[in-house]
Protein backbone atom coordinates (compact mmCIF):
# COMPACT_ATOMS: atom_id res chain seq x y z
CA UNK A 1 0.00 0.00 0.00
CA UNK A 2 1.65 3.56 -0.74
CA UNK A 3 2.89 5.42 1.91
CA UNK A 4 1.01 8.39 1.32
CA UNK A 5 -2.72 6.79 1.39
CA UNK A 6 -4.35 8.06 4.71
CA UNK A 7 -4.56 5.62 7.64
CA UNK A 8 -7.52 6.18 9.92
CA UNK A 9 -8.68 3.37 12.25
CA UNK A 10 -11.94 2.08 11.66
CA UNK A 11 -11.88 2.84 8.15
CA UNK A 12 -10.87 1.53 4.53
CA UNK A 13 -9.32 3.84 1.86
CA UNK A 14 -9.27 2.68 -1.96
CA UNK A 15 -6.31 2.86 -3.28
CA UNK A 16 -4.44 1.68 -6.37
CA UNK A 17 -2.53 -0.71 -4.86
CA UNK A 18 -5.96 -1.92 -3.32
CA UNK A 19 -7.19 -2.08 -6.73
CA UNK A 20 -4.57 -4.17 -8.21
CA UNK A 21 -4.70 -6.64 -4.95
CA UNK A 22 -8.29 -6.82 -4.95
CA UNK A 23 -8.51 -7.14 -8.87
CA UNK A 24 -10.14 -10.18 -8.99
CA UNK A 25 -12.51 -9.88 -6.17
CA UNK A 26 -13.90 -6.65 -7.59
CA UNK A 27 -14.24 -8.01 -10.54
CA UNK A 28 -16.26 -10.34 -9.81
CA UNK A 29 -18.60 -8.77 -7.76
CA UNK A 30 -18.85 -5.90 -10.00
CA UNK A 31 -20.00 -9.03 -12.65
CA UNK A 32 -23.03 -9.22 -10.59
CA UNK A 33 -25.01 -5.75 -11.50
CA UNK A 34 -25.98 -8.02 -15.32
CA UNK A 35 -28.99 -10.47 -14.10
CA UNK A 36 -27.09 -13.31 -16.47
CA UNK A 37 -24.31 -13.01 -14.18
CA UNK A 38 -26.55 -13.29 -11.02
CA UNK A 39 -28.20 -17.00 -12.05
CA UNK A 40 -24.83 -18.25 -13.65
CA UNK A 41 -23.46 -17.10 -9.85
CA UNK A 42 -26.18 -18.68 -7.59
CA UNK A 43 -26.14 -21.75 -9.54
CA UNK A 44 -22.82 -22.24 -8.85
CA UNK A 45 -20.73 -19.90 -6.47
CA UNK A 46 -17.39 -21.70 -6.81
CA UNK A 47 -16.64 -22.19 -10.22
CA UNK A 48 -18.11 -18.44 -10.73
CA UNK A 49 -14.68 -17.93 -8.32
CA UNK A 50 -12.58 -20.18 -10.33
CA UNK A 51 -13.74 -18.22 -13.30
CA UNK A 52 -12.55 -14.75 -12.16
CA UNK A 53 -9.34 -16.10 -10.69
CA UNK A 54 -9.95 -15.03 -7.16
CA UNK A 55 -7.06 -15.82 -4.42
CA UNK A 56 -7.90 -18.57 -2.27
CA UNK A 57 -8.39 -16.26 0.81
CA UNK A 58 -10.97 -14.29 -1.65
CA UNK A 59 -12.88 -17.28 -2.48
CA UNK A 60 -13.46 -18.33 0.72
CA UNK A 61 -14.60 -14.87 2.12
CA UNK A 62 -16.80 -14.54 -0.46
CA UNK A 63 -18.54 -18.30 -0.14
CA UNK A 64 -18.52 -17.78 2.96
CA UNK A 65 -19.64 -14.34 3.37
CA UNK A 66 -16.89 -12.65 5.28
CA UNK A 67 -17.62 -9.22 4.34
CA UNK A 68 -14.91 -7.60 6.60
CA UNK A 69 -12.37 -10.19 5.59
CA UNK A 70 -13.11 -9.03 1.42
CA UNK A 71 -12.60 -5.47 2.54
CA UNK A 72 -9.39 -6.23 3.64
CA UNK A 73 -8.64 -8.42 1.04
CA UNK A 74 -8.51 -5.67 -1.32
CA UNK A 75 -12.32 -5.00 -1.74
CA UNK A 76 -14.43 -1.85 -2.66
CA UNK A 77 -17.08 -1.30 -0.48
CA UNK A 78 -19.12 -0.30 -3.91
CA UNK A 79 -18.07 -3.41 -5.33
CA UNK A 80 -18.59 -5.94 -2.39
CA UNK A 81 -22.33 -4.20 -1.91
CA UNK A 82 -23.55 -6.11 -5.44
CA UNK A 83 -22.82 -9.48 -3.62
CA UNK A 84 -24.89 -8.08 -0.32
CA UNK A 85 -27.41 -7.11 -2.55
CA UNK A 86 -27.88 -9.95 -4.36
CA UNK A 87 -28.40 -11.80 -1.40
CA UNK A 88 -31.07 -9.08 -0.43
CA UNK A 89 -28.75 -7.71 2.31
CA UNK A 90 -28.96 -3.95 2.69
CA UNK A 91 -26.35 -1.60 3.51
CA UNK A 92 -27.75 -0.95 6.81
CA UNK A 93 -27.12 -4.76 7.28
CA UNK A 94 -23.60 -4.39 6.56
CA UNK A 95 -23.17 -1.83 8.98
CA UNK A 96 -24.27 -3.40 11.36
CA UNK A 97 -21.81 -6.70 10.49
CA UNK A 98 -18.90 -4.04 10.24
CA UNK A 99 -19.41 -2.81 13.94
CA UNK A 100 -21.04 -5.64 15.78
CA UNK A 101 -24.24 -5.40 15.93
CA UNK A 102 -27.60 -6.21 14.18
CA UNK A 103 -29.13 -4.58 11.34
CA UNK A 104 -31.95 -3.19 14.00
CA UNK A 105 -29.59 -2.07 16.53
CA UNK A 106 -27.30 -0.26 13.69
CA UNK A 107 -30.44 1.25 12.23
CA UNK A 108 -31.42 2.27 15.50
CA UNK A 109 -28.13 4.26 15.88
CA UNK A 110 -28.10 6.16 12.67
CA UNK A 111 -31.85 7.05 14.09
CA UNK A 112 -30.40 8.34 17.03
CA UNK A 113 -28.57 10.75 15.55
CA UNK A 114 -25.23 8.49 14.52
CA UNK A 115 -22.28 7.12 15.63
CA UNK A 116 -19.51 9.49 16.69
CA UNK A 117 -15.93 8.88 16.98
CA UNK A 118 -13.33 11.50 18.97
CA UNK B 1 -26.59 30.39 -14.97
CA UNK B 2 -29.20 30.26 -13.35
CA UNK B 3 -28.66 28.52 -10.04
CA UNK B 4 -26.65 25.56 -8.37
CA UNK B 5 -27.91 22.94 -6.07
CA UNK B 6 -25.62 20.37 -3.60
CA UNK B 7 -27.74 17.46 -2.94
CA UNK B 8 -26.70 13.70 -1.27
CA UNK B 9 -27.38 11.06 -3.56
CA UNK B 10 -28.24 8.32 -1.67
CA UNK B 11 -29.79 5.47 -3.52
CA UNK B 12 -32.90 4.85 -0.60
CA UNK B 13 -33.56 8.28 -0.88
CA UNK B 14 -34.70 7.83 -4.74
CA UNK B 15 -35.88 3.75 -3.76
CA UNK B 16 -38.40 5.79 -0.84
CA UNK B 17 -39.80 7.79 -4.04
CA UNK B 18 -39.84 5.03 -6.62
CA UNK B 19 -41.94 3.06 -3.62
CA UNK B 20 -44.06 5.90 -2.73
CA UNK B 21 -42.46 6.10 0.38
CA UNK B 22 -41.96 9.75 1.47
CA UNK B 23 -44.33 10.15 3.91
CA UNK B 24 -43.38 7.39 5.81
CA UNK B 25 -42.80 8.34 9.32
CA UNK B 26 -38.72 7.85 8.51
CA UNK B 27 -38.59 9.78 5.25
CA UNK B 28 -41.23 12.71 5.44
CA UNK B 29 -38.61 15.10 7.86
CA UNK B 30 -36.68 14.70 4.63
CA UNK B 31 -38.68 15.20 1.72
CA UNK B 32 -40.69 18.36 3.93
CA UNK B 33 -36.74 19.22 4.22
CA UNK B 34 -36.67 19.48 0.49
CA UNK B 35 -40.26 21.41 -0.39
CA UNK B 36 -39.25 24.96 -0.68
CA UNK B 37 -36.20 24.30 -2.79
CA UNK B 38 -37.97 22.15 -4.92
CA UNK B 39 -41.68 24.62 -5.19
CA UNK B 40 -38.63 27.48 -6.32
CA UNK B 41 -36.67 25.28 -8.39
CA UNK B 42 -39.87 24.48 -10.11
CA UNK B 43 -40.85 27.95 -11.12
CA UNK B 44 -36.85 28.27 -12.21
CA UNK B 45 -36.33 25.44 -14.85
CA UNK B 46 -33.36 24.96 -16.51
CA UNK B 47 -32.31 24.24 -20.31
CA UNK B 48 -29.50 21.90 -19.12
CA UNK B 49 -28.84 20.39 -16.03
CA UNK B 50 -24.70 20.14 -15.58
CA UNK B 51 -24.93 17.22 -12.57
CA UNK B 52 -21.21 16.66 -11.70
CA UNK B 53 -21.19 13.10 -9.25
CA UNK B 54 -19.55 9.67 -9.45
CA UNK B 55 -20.85 6.28 -10.64
CA UNK B 56 -20.52 3.15 -8.01
CA UNK B 57 -19.03 0.70 -10.06
CA UNK B 58 -21.90 0.78 -12.45
CA UNK B 59 -21.24 2.40 -16.28
CA UNK B 60 -17.23 2.34 -15.26
CA UNK B 61 -15.06 -0.23 -13.38
CA UNK B 62 -11.93 0.05 -11.74
CA UNK B 63 -9.91 -1.00 -15.16
CA UNK B 64 -10.03 3.01 -15.99
CA UNK B 65 -10.62 5.67 -13.11
CA UNK B 66 -11.23 9.16 -15.10
CA UNK B 67 -10.35 11.75 -12.40
CA UNK B 68 -12.63 14.08 -14.24
CA UNK B 69 -14.96 13.34 -17.25
CA UNK B 70 -18.06 14.51 -18.98
CA UNK B 71 -20.41 12.82 -21.03
CA UNK B 72 -21.25 14.26 -24.85
CA UNK B 73 -23.85 12.14 -25.65
CA UNK B 74 -27.25 12.37 -26.91
CA UNK B 75 -29.12 10.47 -24.23
CA UNK B 76 -27.72 8.32 -21.39
CA UNK B 77 -29.39 4.78 -20.10
CA UNK B 78 -30.46 4.63 -16.52
CA UNK B 79 -28.56 1.69 -15.13
CA UNK B 80 -29.66 -1.38 -13.78
CA UNK B 81 -27.22 -1.67 -10.08
CA UNK B 82 -27.82 -5.21 -9.59
CA UNK B 83 -31.42 -4.32 -8.32
CA UNK B 84 -32.64 -3.31 -11.41
CA UNK B 85 -32.83 0.38 -13.19
CA UNK B 86 -34.90 2.80 -11.48
CA UNK B 87 -38.12 3.48 -13.22
CA UNK B 88 -37.95 7.16 -13.79
CA UNK B 89 -36.81 8.15 -17.93
CA UNK B 90 -34.01 7.89 -20.15
CA UNK B 91 -31.85 11.54 -19.75
CA UNK B 92 -31.68 13.29 -22.73
CA UNK B 93 -27.95 14.55 -23.14
CA UNK B 94 -26.84 18.25 -24.89
CA UNK B 95 -23.86 17.19 -26.91
CA UNK B 96 -23.21 20.39 -28.69
CA UNK B 97 -22.66 22.02 -24.99
CA UNK B 98 -20.85 18.93 -23.78
CA UNK B 99 -18.39 19.55 -26.82
CA UNK B 100 -18.15 22.58 -25.67
CA UNK B 101 -17.57 22.65 -22.63
CA UNK B 102 -14.82 19.71 -23.01
CA UNK B 103 -13.37 22.13 -25.56
CA UNK B 104 -13.13 24.94 -23.63
CA UNK B 105 -12.24 22.92 -20.04
CA UNK B 106 -8.80 21.34 -21.99
CA UNK B 107 -8.10 24.97 -23.18
CA UNK B 108 -7.93 26.37 -19.98
CA UNK B 109 -5.63 23.32 -18.73
CA UNK B 110 -8.51 20.90 -17.15
CA UNK B 111 -7.52 17.33 -19.11
CA UNK B 112 -10.84 15.33 -19.27
CA UNK B 113 -12.13 12.47 -20.17
CA UNK B 114 -15.19 12.02 -22.48
CA UNK B 115 -17.52 9.95 -22.40
CA UNK B 116 -20.30 8.86 -25.93
CA UNK B 117 -21.45 5.88 -24.25
CA UNK B 118 -22.51 5.78 -20.85
CA UNK B 119 -25.40 4.85 -18.64
CA UNK B 120 -26.34 6.89 -15.55
CA UNK B 121 -26.68 5.19 -12.07
CA UNK B 122 -28.58 6.53 -8.47
CA UNK B 123 -25.47 9.36 -8.48
CA UNK B 124 -27.17 11.11 -11.13
CA UNK B 125 -30.65 10.35 -11.18
CA UNK B 126 -31.02 11.03 -7.69
CA UNK B 127 -30.37 14.37 -7.46
CA UNK B 128 -32.43 14.76 -10.55
CA UNK B 129 -35.39 13.34 -8.25
CA UNK B 130 -34.41 15.66 -5.53
CA UNK B 131 -35.22 18.34 -7.86
CA UNK B 132 -38.19 17.09 -10.02
CA UNK B 133 -39.90 14.17 -7.77
CA UNK B 134 -42.56 13.59 -10.36
CA UNK B 135 -41.05 13.82 -14.07
CA UNK B 136 -43.61 12.20 -15.73
CA UNK B 137 -42.16 10.57 -19.30
CA UNK B 138 -39.11 13.21 -19.98
CA UNK B 139 -36.95 15.07 -17.04
CA UNK B 140 -37.83 19.09 -17.86
CA UNK B 141 -34.18 20.06 -18.59
CA UNK B 142 -31.35 18.17 -20.64
CA UNK B 143 -28.50 17.08 -18.72
CA UNK B 144 -24.60 17.08 -19.02
CA UNK B 145 -23.16 14.30 -16.83
CA UNK B 146 -19.45 15.21 -15.47
CA UNK B 147 -17.68 12.34 -13.19
CA UNK B 148 -15.33 12.61 -10.65
CA UNK B 149 -13.13 9.68 -9.35
CA UNK B 150 -14.24 9.70 -5.52
CA UNK B 151 -13.60 6.23 -4.90
CA UNK B 152 -9.90 5.10 -5.37
CA UNK B 153 -7.29 7.02 -3.65
CA UNK B 154 -5.88 9.54 -5.02
CA UNK B 155 -8.87 11.53 -5.64
CA UNK B 156 -8.79 14.79 -7.00
CA UNK B 157 -7.92 17.45 -4.22
CA UNK B 158 -10.59 19.62 -2.84
CA UNK B 159 -8.62 22.95 -4.18
CA UNK B 160 -8.11 21.48 -7.71
CA UNK B 161 -12.09 20.61 -7.92
CA UNK B 162 -12.96 24.48 -6.85
CA UNK B 163 -10.66 25.44 -9.48
CA UNK B 164 -12.26 22.96 -11.91
CA UNK B 165 -15.75 24.80 -11.10
CA UNK B 166 -14.68 28.43 -11.80
CA UNK B 167 -13.19 26.95 -15.42
CA UNK B 168 -16.74 25.61 -15.66
CA UNK B 169 -18.33 28.31 -14.96
CA UNK B 170 -16.35 30.43 -17.31
CA UNK B 171 -17.31 27.72 -19.94
CA UNK B 172 -20.71 27.69 -19.51
CA UNK B 173 -20.96 31.33 -20.06
CA UNK B 174 -19.09 31.64 -23.09
CA UNK B 175 -21.24 28.95 -24.96
CA UNK B 176 -22.48 31.15 -28.13
CA UNK B 177 -26.24 30.10 -27.54
CA UNK B 178 -28.36 31.32 -24.68
CA UNK B 179 -28.94 28.39 -22.39
CA UNK B 180 -30.47 28.99 -18.55
CA UNK B 181 -27.75 26.81 -17.02
CA UNK B 182 -28.24 25.24 -13.74
CA UNK B 183 -25.47 23.26 -11.79
CA UNK B 184 -25.57 20.18 -9.58
CA UNK B 185 -23.15 19.52 -7.11
CA UNK B 186 -24.14 15.79 -5.35
CA UNK B 187 -22.93 13.36 -2.91
CA UNK B 188 -22.21 13.10 0.84
CA UNK B 189 -22.70 14.31 3.54
CA UNK B 190 -21.47 11.93 6.98
CA UNK B 191 -21.16 9.19 4.93
CA UNK B 192 -18.70 6.07 6.30
CA UNK B 193 -19.98 2.85 4.74
CA UNK B 194 -17.45 0.21 5.81
CA UNK B 195 -15.23 -0.88 8.62
CA UNK B 196 -15.61 -0.35 12.37
CA UNK B 197 -16.46 3.38 11.68
CA UNK B 198 -19.67 2.55 9.68
CA UNK B 199 -22.15 5.06 10.48
CA UNK B 200 -20.22 7.99 11.55
CA UNK B 201 -22.47 10.95 11.89
CA UNK B 202 -20.36 14.50 12.11
CA UNK B 203 -23.10 17.37 12.19
CA UNK B 204 -20.98 19.60 13.47
CA UNK B 205 -18.61 19.47 9.83
CA UNK B 206 -21.67 19.33 8.09
CA UNK B 207 -23.02 21.90 9.30
CA UNK B 208 -19.67 23.50 8.90
CA UNK B 209 -19.89 22.87 5.50
CA UNK B 210 -23.52 23.91 4.38
CA UNK B 211 -22.44 27.00 6.04
CA UNK B 212 -18.92 27.59 4.22
CA UNK B 213 -20.18 26.46 0.81
CA UNK B 214 -21.68 29.60 0.90
CA UNK B 215 -19.41 32.02 2.76
CA UNK B 216 -16.05 30.19 2.65
CA UNK B 217 -15.56 28.17 -0.33
CA UNK B 218 -11.83 28.35 -0.20
CA UNK B 219 -12.01 26.70 3.58
CA UNK B 220 -12.83 23.91 2.37
CA UNK B 221 -10.83 24.41 -0.61
CA UNK B 222 -8.08 24.09 1.67
CA UNK B 223 -8.75 20.69 2.95
CA UNK B 224 -6.55 17.33 2.77
CA UNK B 225 -8.51 14.30 1.27
CA UNK B 226 -7.12 12.95 4.92
CA UNK B 227 -9.68 15.79 6.60
CA UNK B 228 -12.85 14.94 4.48
CA UNK B 229 -12.21 11.57 5.16
CA UNK B 230 -11.41 11.81 9.07
CA UNK B 231 -14.41 14.34 9.45
CA UNK B 232 -16.91 13.33 6.87
CA UNK B 233 -16.23 9.81 6.69
CA UNK B 234 -14.30 7.59 3.80
CA UNK B 235 -16.96 8.60 1.43
CA UNK B 236 -17.89 11.69 2.61
CA UNK B 237 -15.10 12.93 0.32
CA UNK B 238 -17.85 13.18 -2.32
CA UNK B 239 -18.33 16.53 -0.75
CA UNK B 240 -15.22 18.19 -3.00
CA UNK B 241 -18.28 17.88 -5.68
CA UNK B 242 -20.00 19.97 -4.23
CA UNK B 243 -17.26 22.78 -4.37
CA UNK B 244 -16.95 22.12 -8.35
CA UNK B 245 -20.74 23.39 -8.36
CA UNK B 246 -19.85 26.50 -6.36
CA UNK B 247 -16.79 27.33 -8.49
CA UNK B 248 -18.97 27.61 -11.45
CA UNK B 249 -21.51 30.09 -10.11
CA UNK B 250 -20.60 33.77 -10.29
CA UNK B 251 -19.43 35.80 -7.04
CA UNK B 252 -23.20 37.00 -6.35
CA UNK B 253 -25.31 34.49 -5.21
CA UNK B 254 -28.47 33.98 -2.25
CA UNK B 255 -28.80 31.11 -0.62
CA UNK B 256 -32.30 30.00 -1.59
CA UNK B 257 -33.36 27.28 1.26
CA UNK B 258 -30.87 24.44 2.75
CA UNK B 259 -31.97 21.48 4.59
CA UNK B 260 -30.13 18.75 6.92
CA UNK B 261 -31.30 15.30 8.14
CA UNK B 262 -30.27 12.28 9.80
CA UNK B 263 -30.30 9.71 8.47
CA UNK B 264 -30.81 8.91 5.33
CA UNK B 265 -30.35 4.94 5.50
CA UNK B 266 -26.14 4.92 6.74
CA UNK B 267 -25.39 9.25 6.36
CA UNK B 268 -26.72 12.54 6.88
CA UNK B 269 -28.71 13.96 3.99
CA UNK B 270 -28.18 17.62 3.13
CA UNK B 271 -28.96 19.92 0.22
CA UNK B 272 -28.41 23.74 -0.57
CA UNK B 273 -29.91 26.08 -3.08
CA UNK B 274 -28.44 29.20 -4.61
CA UNK B 275 -29.47 31.31 -6.77
CA UNK B 276 -27.15 32.97 -9.11
CA UNK B 277 -27.44 36.91 -8.99
CA UNK B 278 -24.14 37.60 -11.22
CA UNK B 279 -25.68 39.56 -13.97
CA UNK B 280 -25.02 37.63 -16.69
CA UNK B 281 -23.81 40.22 -19.56
CA UNK B 282 -21.22 41.65 -17.10
CA UNK B 283 -19.72 38.44 -16.80
CA UNK B 284 -19.84 37.62 -20.66
CA UNK B 285 -17.82 40.70 -20.99
CA UNK B 286 -15.34 39.73 -18.20
CA UNK B 287 -14.28 36.53 -19.48
CA UNK B 288 -14.40 37.62 -23.17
Amino acid sequence: MSTRTPHITGTYVFDTADNRRGWALNRLCGSLKDADNRVRFSADEGAYCEAYGLTAEQREAVLGRDWTRMLELGGSIFYVFKLAVLDQKSMQYLGGVFTGMTTEEFAQALEAGGRSFG
Amino acid sequence: MTWGLATSHVPSIGAAMDRGKTADPYWKPLFDGYAPAREWMARHTPDVAVVVYNDHANAVDLSVTPTFAIGAAASYEVADEGWGSRPVPTVVGAPEFSDHLVESLIDSSFDITVFQDLAVDHGLTVPLSVYCPDPGESWPCAVVPVLVNVIQYPQPTAARCLALGKALGEAIRSFPEDLKVAVFGTGGMSHQLAGARAGLINQDFDRMYLDAIEHDPEKLAALTREDYIREAGSEGIELIMWLIMRGALGPRIRRVHDAYHVPASNTAAGMVLFENLSPVSSERSATA
